[in-house]
């Protein structure tokens, strides 16, 4: 079993990181990039401004380019019948839905936190509000794949369904954006603790929340 | 070859508002084929699928002994990579299984994305692919859709080898299927 989950690791990230399925992992990043440097340019040079808003833009900045992914997480699998040819090997949607989470994250979670040093220079943020954003994506981002694996399951199959997804996990997200971007404010390390406490539920229930919904699905 | 067995008693269908048909029930034996026949839209398709335990069955239930292997209309192989390495993948999944690539004719296009694969090159890939599982019961969806009359004719072979070594075929399909002592099930006998 451990064999195969190995081989589903390594397809997945194939998919996803190296860009396989039209874009790959950069999209989101520049993506990302791009709303951050366009955010100056809205609400003008104010230093001040900047640096007591910049954080929350990051945060908003990862939320969007989170959802951009979503439309090839699972219903290409579907269509190709790589569920069902799973399911009669034995091996579970939940056991697949797992795996591809992990490739999901790494392969936006990372990228960000990375492209959210730059990002924090064109905001003009200082050092300790950058090391509270980067350990919020830290801790948020999981929690973001998560809600997006779920998500992009249940809308499978429906029509619109890539723009409907990205319409649900904005709200879903709120939680997470509240505790994440408000450590920036005043929370501190208790909102870090929240974030974190957001994700870890959201990872534990989306193969489950996902894999009942691609069974679904099948019918 | 694994021990298999497969059996349905008095299984429905039903799709939407509409049942398919009602009533079926069969069982078989290691080195059975069975080809299942019928206009289009009588429900072959969805008749495998429950076999495969795919689909749940409206009425009634379905035993499986051994693993199931399945064709149907989606190859299960991922259209950007070289189909060397889409097969590669699934050798991971099923162990090292010989997929038979040559005499199915598929050496010189190991280098080619699956997406610029003819309909039957990619059922040609599916039989690799179901070959390389080693499964003891075979579900078969139009398996022979989209092949030239020689490939149909190996398709064939392949089926009849796999019943001889003790294998379960079920063949869906609205063309012939040649095969020596294969049993037929009409499905529009069960149509209701």
């Amino acid at each position: 079993m451990i064999g195969r989950l190995a081989g589903l690791l390594r397809r997945d990230l194939g998919l996803l990181l190296l860009g396989g399925r039209r874009g790959g992992a950069m999209l989101p990043v520049l993506f990302f990039l791009a709303v951050a440097m366009l955010f100056p340019f809205a609400v003008g040079p104010d230093a001040d401004l900047l640096r007591r808003t910049g954080g929350g833009v990051i945060w908003i900045a990862a939320l969007l380019a989170a959802i951009l992914p979503l439309d090839r997480l699972v219903e290409p699998d579907i269509e190709l019948g790589f569920f069902d040819q799973w399911a009669l090997r034995g091996i579970s949607e939940e056991w697949v839905i797992a795996v591809r989470m992990v490739a999901h994250w790494l392969s936006f979670g990372p990228p960000l936190m990375l492209a959210a040093l730059p990002a924090s220079a064109l905001l003009g943020l200082d050092g300790t509000t950058l090391r509270t954003v980067e350990l919020g994506l830290l801790a948020g981002t999981p929690g973001l794949a998560a809600l997006g694996i779920i998500v992009a399951a249940i809308t499978t199959g429906l029509r619109g369904g890539a723009a409907l997804a990205g319409l649900l996990v904005i709200p879903l997200a709120v939680p997470l954006l509240v505790f994440g971007a408000g450590s920036l404010a005043s929370a501190g390390e208790s909102g870090l603790a929240l974030t974190g406490a957001v994700s870890l539920v959201l990872l534990a229930i989306a193969p489950f929340a996902a894999g009942a919904a691609i069974r679904a699905a099948r019918g | 070859m694994q021990e298999c067995r497969i059996a349905a008693h008095e299984i429905a269908c039903r799709r939407g508002e509409r049942v398919l048909f009602r009533g079926l029930s069969l069982a078989l034996h290691p080195g059975d084929a069975l080809h299942v026949k019928g206009a289009n839209g009588i429900g072959k398709s969805s008749l495998i699928r429950i076999l495969a335990g795919l689909l749940p069955p409206f009425a009634g239930d379905v035993r499986r002994t051994g693993p199931v292997g399945l064709i149907d209309e989606r190859p299960a192989l991922d259209p950007h990579l070289p189909l060397g390495r889409a097969l590669a993948f699934w050798q991971r999944m099923d162990g090292p299984a010989d997929s038979e690539i040559a005499r199915l004719g598929l050496s010189h296009l190991l280098d080619v994305p699956v997406r610029y694969l003819s309909t039957g090159q990619r059922k040609r890939a599916a039989f690799a692919r179901l070959l390389g599982q080693a499964a003891p019961i075979w579900l078969l969806d139009e398996p022979l859709n989209g092949l030239d009359a020689d490939a149909a004719r190996l398709g064939e072979d392949l089926v009849g080898e796999h019943c001889a070594q003790g294998g379960i075929c079920i063949i869906a399909s609205h063309q012939p299927f040649e095969l020596k002592g294969m049993g037929r099930l009409e499905l529009s006998g069960f149509a209701s």
